[in-house]
């Protein structure tokens, strides 16, 4: 791996492969885990990007892609929320205070705050919503004034991140088993709270993304989604993370754009999900 | 100092690192991780005659101390890499060595026809690719078809051309002397071997393509043992890859035979790999006292 002196010279602001130090790590919800991670990484992060943590078995060798939910107001560390799904996060959960993690990063595009105007609503599913809170808190910094609201979706009352979001935002609460907010989705709670916004930055699963699509062009007001997909390399050379795009990619030349460095943010009417 | 200096096919490299096709673009994006003047050599992804959109996603996944995947060549075609790769990767003190790949010999010789005259310094035909329904592999399992292939791109190639072999083979060194009767100047093995991974959960294939293209460590020892074989049946020269994670490895591969390595998957993990690789080899021939890395080539017999 690469050594502190080569680490020095190689210039801010580009991607690189470094070692962080977990500040802190704790159990958000069933599954979803936090970990605050010291990283020089912080310094360049911004919302909706993402970051490779790598494992640290031979078995599972590809970094794995998860989202920045905040970084601290130093820039020293980032938080990572994500939800164990298999070997690699089922690492990550056990990690304490101190240990040591290679990270990737940054990794692709984030949401673009300046486009933020008017009301601005903010959209998560699940393991989506943590990148909503840098986003939120961002957003907030920039206009006190602006009106934004964050509906987000869960299984179950097994809340989490709604404590931060309502620091910077409006929250509304939908669950899929109605036990808190409203029963159903977060589509399903726009509608029954009539929110008319006009921008979304939004994450969460495919269906979800699919129906902001729908419901932004009908709208007619723009949607920032979040994509998500296998990724091997992270850095756009293996083009394993493709997504359709509506018009020929300018990288490509054929309708895709690669996930990890063309996005992972797009406007919803860019891509065919 | 040690001497990393090869020689193929006429062509001079500083070094014997190279770039496994398909892994590392055309430079642009590791080029933010490694000094690219520092390599031997860039190999290119494939590139074909037209833009080629790919396979459908999930195309890649994850395997115990590997991947797969099945990428499905997607490029821009042949007109935007001359146009905007090969000037990028020409400022660079490395030489370029572009993958070439097509459905049809039509295909593969309107691209061979269109490098002629370019400021490449070889080509590398992928007859081996696992994840493309038409040609490909097709022109890469018989022995028969290798020759007819290599013949044909070899009377229009403007280059030393290399042709670069599937694991996925009965015999591969039959393969390897087919590619050297029809005159092709190097070999280039392995590409990845086919297999397949089923998420038990949703009852389905991890890749949409079902099955895809096995590389990384887990691979290595069937690529040696290939490269090896290889080496003792043809006398071309090799360029070994499958695997690669360290300086130790690609040593490993030179002994068995190969003039040069590539790095492939490891770059995905390691993104600073290939510049390693080079001070790594480098530091072996000065432990050892060995002047030139030329002599460990085929080393072990």
């Amino acid at each position: 791996m690469i050594d502190t002196k080569r680490r020095k010279e190689i210039k801010s602001g580009m991607k690189k492969k470094c070692i962080g130090v977990v500040r802190s790590a704790q159990e958000l919800a069933m599954d979803i885990y936090d970990l605050w991670i010291e990283t020089e990484l912080a310094a360049d992060a911004k919302p909706g990007q993402f970051v490779g943590v790598f494992t640290s078995g031979d078995s599972t060798l590809l970094p794995r892609p998860i989202s920045i939910c905040e970084v601290d107001k130093e820039k020293t560390a980032i938080r990572i929320v994500y939800r164990v799904v298999g070997k690699g996060t089922r690492e990550f959960s056990h990690y304490k205070a101190g240990r040591r993690v290679w990270l990737l990063g940054v990794l692709g595009n984030g949401y673009p705050l300046e486009k933020a105007e008017g009301y601005v609503l903010l959209l998560g599913g699940g393991i989506g919503i943590p990148p909503l809170v840098e986003l939120a808190k961002q957003l907030r910094e920039c206009n006190p004034q602006m009106k934004i609201t964050a509906a987000v979706g869960y299984r179950s009352n097994d809340l989490f991140l709604t404590e931060e979001l309502s620091q910077y935002a409006d929250v509304l609460v939908a669950s899929e088993d109605g036990s808190v907010g409203t029963k159903g989705n977060v589509m399903d709670a726009i509608k029954e709270n009539n929110i008319t916004p006009d921008i979304i930055y939004s994450c969460g699963p495919m269906m979800m993304l699919k129906a902001i699509k729908n419901y932004a062009e009908e709208l007619n007001i723009p949607a920032y989604i979040s994509l998500e997909e296998r990724m091997a390399c992270g850095v756009g050379a293996c083009l394993g993370c493709v997504c359709k795009t509506t018009h020929k990619d300018h990288h490509s030349h054929v309708n895709n754009a690669r996930i990890c460095t063309d996005g992972p943010v797009f406007e919803a009417k860019e891509v065919e999900i | 100092m040690a001497d990393l200096g090869i020689e193929i096919a006429g062509v001079h490299f500083k070094n014997p690192v190279m770039t496994a096709s398909g892994t590392f673009g055309s430079g642009m994006e590791y080029g933010e991780f490694v000094d690219l003047n520092k390599l031997g050599a860039v190999v290119t992804k494939g590139v074909a005659n037209v833009p080629w959109p790919g396979n459908p996603t999930p195309r890649v996944t994850e395997t115990y101390g590997g991947m797969l995947n099945a990428i499905g060549l997607q490029n821009p075609g042949i007109d935007v890499f001359l146009e905007r790769d090969l000037p990028f990767l020409k400022q660079y003190d490395t030489k370029v060595i572009v993958n070439v790949c097509g459905k049809s010999v039509a295909d593969y010789l309107e691209v061979v026809e269109k490098l002629s005259d370019a400021d490449i310094d070889m080509m590398e035909i992928n007859i081996s690719c696992p994840n493309v329904k038409e040609g490909a592999i097709a022109f890469g399992q018989k022995a028969e078809s290798v020759y007819d292939i290599t013949k044909q791109i070899k009377d229009k190639a403007g280059h030393p051309v290399i042709m670069k072999l599937s694991p996925n083979v009965t015999d591969i060194t039959e393969m390897a002397k087919a590619a050297e009767a029809a005159g092709a100047d190097a070999l280039s093995m392995i590409n990845t071997i086919t297999g397949m991974k089923i998420d038990i959960e949703r009852r389905s294939f991890a890749l949409a393509n079902k099955t895809g293209g096995m590389s990384g460590p887990a691979i290595k020892p069937v690529a040696v043992r290939m490269v090896y074989q290889c080496a003792n049946a043809v006398s071309i020269p090799i360029i070994g890859m499958g695997g690669i994670a360290n300086a130790e490895d690609a040593i490993e591969f030179m002994m068995a035979g190969a003039t040069a390595v590539a790095a492939g998957a490891m770059n995905f993990v390691n993104p600073y790999l290939t510049e390693e690789l080079v001070t790594g080899m480098e530091h072996f021939l000065n432990r050892h006292k060995i002047e030139s890395i030329r002599d460990i080539i085929g080393c072990v017999k």
